[in-house]
């Protein structure tokens, strides 16, 4: 008897803990390696690092660490201006996705009931497809000759070429183009649970349907705005292949800038520097949208 | 005041609110079937009927969500094909209250007054007087997911009453409330109904609710209007069977016209051994004429004693139920056909003597003006 209740106690105590072991293991752990080696010198050794962790001369150890790597992202202003460019590049697309995401999870959510699972699937159905493969297929579209150039001038709506790849345009299409899912999907999860007749009520009151849309569905669908909004903000601030790939070396983004300290410059302490901005930068949306869900939730319970 | 109040007696008087000849059709199904039907201004309209027999279809053309797919629908005199629900003088209480929200009780209210473009001052003192109306002045600030069922009920009417619309259209209004708070706010809607003179349109499938609030009812049966009278007509002079045995408990006696004897209609039934005396002189009827005898609970006798041999409309039974209500006995009266016969009787007494038992052997009988004869 004494047993079981005490298996149910481990067991009750365990599962709360199995996601803040996950995240110790997979977040926070490998968050301190970084921010100890973006507290480091570069070295020509292996790792491309010093000082190298030791027991034995703790003291000397942390002496060693310094903040010479964030002096330098400070001094130059091309991580500023790197950082800046990605958070513009990123808000216009989850701006973009809102546009086009927007109405496709409106019209899936109104759509006659045995045809949502299709619809859900069908948005899903992308991601069977290799994401590389995806963007690169991208490319073959928006080249010169492409297969976009070829269509509008095959309708005459252009007489020249037009130059969408590798610019920044490229890099929005890419964007949207890949995380739509991320946008419709909580979209259509609030919309779909919306009441109808609210929307009803709204008309009868002597609301026209463009002002109902804007007083009633987008304040009940701000929870599925904000959630997909972070989903695609998120990634694309960091977003590394697609405008490596679509968007040129005009296209100046952090995420760009980060691989080519590591992987060409093989400056580890300067690329997790980096890598520490990126995080600073993406947390403050969340801790925004967190303090606000937390007052409206006071205020609402 | 109140019962002198009868436009549709009027001959001159116009109408508020017009069907002519509206169908509704959704693919094959014919929701509404060529209706035609008159509402006065200040009435309380009941719709009424059970489930799928177009009151709702027809309630929500009028609030415009629908429209008829023939016939027209007039409003003091302006047809209404081609107006949106926004533009309709109407305003709805929807079943499920469809109250926002994201809103608080104030904003609610102030909603459709804001979409009027009325100014600030006016809109706050037209939704203290609407709270007031509906006693929710301390709610103001709260939102709907913190107010219990009953209180719903009165923000939705309270923000559909705001814009002092020529008609207001409710939904099944109190089918969400529990019994007790149900009678309670059938009174209290036929006082603000005759408080603003407003027009209340309201569907039900409660009969007890409609012969409570109504002026008139409309009995409605797939996609028609069976009967339109006033509760007590409705109740006392059914039209048909369907309406007798949906509006209240009653008896049903088949049988067959023998014929007219003193101004009384004569009728053979199974039921009983000598022929039934029914007082109903409108009925047009000929001999061996196929009939229903609806009797009300309430109007017929059950005794021990065999009445005396002039009786008229004696039915002899055994007691198989008993139900004591408190106000109301009813009693359950198995004939030698095997019909069940429903008689109830007032407790006017504390106590009764010797009171009337299961298994025994009664006599049941009814005046011939107690009886309604309904043509099959």
């Amino acid at each position: 008897m004494k047993e079981r209740t005490f298996t149910k106690r481990l067991s009750a105590a365990l599962v709360p803990a199995v996601p803040y072991l996950w995240l110790g293991v997979f977040f926070l752990v490998p968050f301190l390696i970084v921010l100890k080696i973006s507290l480091s010198d570069t070295a020509i050794a292996q790792p491309p690092y010093k000082p190298v962790f030791e027991w034995s001369d703790i003291a000397a150890f942390f002496s060693a660490l310094d903040l010479e790597n964030f002096e330098l992202l400070v001094e130059d202003d091309l991580y500023f201006r790197a950082t800046l460019s990605s958070v513009r590049i990123a808000a216009l697309s989850t701006v973009l996705l809102l546009l086009v995401g927007f109405p496709i999870a409106y019209g899936m959510a109104r759509a006659p009931e045995r045809h949502r699972s299709l619809l859900v699937a069908l948005v899903i159905l992308p991601f069977w497809t290799s994401f590389l493969i995806r963007i690169y297929a991208w490319i073959a579209i928006l080249k010169p000759e492409g297969l976009l150039t070829q269509g509008l001038m095959s309708l005459g709506a252009i007489s020249e070429p037009i130059e969408i790849l590798n610019t920044e345009w490229a890099v929005y299409i890419g964007i949207v183009y890949a995380y739509l899912p991320f946008m419709v999907l909580p979209l259509y999860a609030t919309l779909e649970k919306m009441d109808d007749t609210l929307l009803e009520a709204a008309l009868d009151l002597g609301s026209t349907p463009w002002r109902s849309f804007w007083t009633i569905t987008v304040p009940l669908a701000m929870p599925g705005i904000i959630a997909g909004s972070l989903l695609c903000f998120i990634p694309a601030v960091g977003e590394f292949v697609i405008p490596d790939l679509l968007g040129g070396s005009e296209t100046l983004m952090i995420g760009r800038q980060l691989w080519s300290e590591f992987f060409s410059n093989r400056d580890w302490p300067l690329a997790s520097a980096v890598a520490i901005l990126l995080l600073i930068v993406l947390v403050a949306p969340i801790v925004i949208y967190r303090d606000v869900e937390a007052r409206r939730v006071e205020t609402r319970p | 005041m109140r019962r002198t109040f009868s436009p549709w007696a009027d001959p001159n008087a116009k109408p508020l609110i017009r069907f002519e000849n509206v169908t509704k059709r959704f693919g094959d199904a014919v929701a509404v079937d060529r209706l035609t039907l008159d509402i006065f201004e200040g009435e309380f309209f009941c719709l009424l009927g059970p489930s799928g027999c177009g009151k709702t279809t027809l309630m929500r053309m009028l609030a415009g969500f629908e429209y008829p797919t023939e016939g027209r629908i007039t409003l003091a005199g302006q047809d209404l094909a081609g107006v949106p629900p926004y533009r309709r003088p109407v305003n709805m209480m929807f079943q499920s209250y469809a109250l926002f929200p994201h809103m608080s009780v104030e904003k609610n209210i102030a909603f459709g007054l804001k979409q009027d473009g009325l100014p600030k001052p006016e809109i706050a003192a037209r939704v203290e007087e609407m709270l007031r109306l509906v006693q929710l002045e301390k709610l103001a600030k709260r939102y709907p997911s913190q107010l219990s069922g009953g209180q719903r009920q009165r923000v939705a009417l309270a923000r559909a009453l705001a814009k002092k619309p020529k008609v207001l259209l409710l939904d099944e209004p109190l089918g969400a409330l529990d019994k007790k708070l149900r009678e309670e706010t059938q009174f209290e809607l036929m006082d603000i109904q005759h408080d603003l003179h407003m027009t209340f349109v309201v569907v039900t499938h409660d009969q007890e609710e409609a012969m409570t609030m109504a002026d008139r009812i409309a009995v409605m049966d797939h996609g028609r209007i069976v009967q339109v009278a006033t509760p007590g007509e409705i109740y006392e002079q059914p039209k048909t069977r369907f309406i007798a045995e949906f509006v209240g408990d009653v008896n049903i006696l088949e049988g067959h016209v023998m014929g007219q004897e003193n101004g009384l209609w004569r009728v053979k039934t199974a039921s009983a051994e000598m022929p039934l005396s029914i007082d109903d002189p409108d009925e047009v009827l000929h001999s061996g004429q196929a009939v229903a005898i609806a009797v009300r609970p309430e109007k017929m006798v059950v005794q021990r004693e065999k009445p005396a041999p002039e009786a008229v409309n004696v039915l002899t039974g055994e007691v198989w139920d008993i139900g004591y209500l408190g106000d109301w006995t009813v009693y359950r009266i198995r004939l030698a056909t095997g019909e069940i016969l429903r008689v109830s009787c007032a407790n006017v007494s504390r106590f009764v003597e010797n009171p009337i038992d299961w298994d025994e052997q009664v006599y049941v009988t009814f005046a011939p003006g107690a009886a309604v004869i309904l043509a099959e």
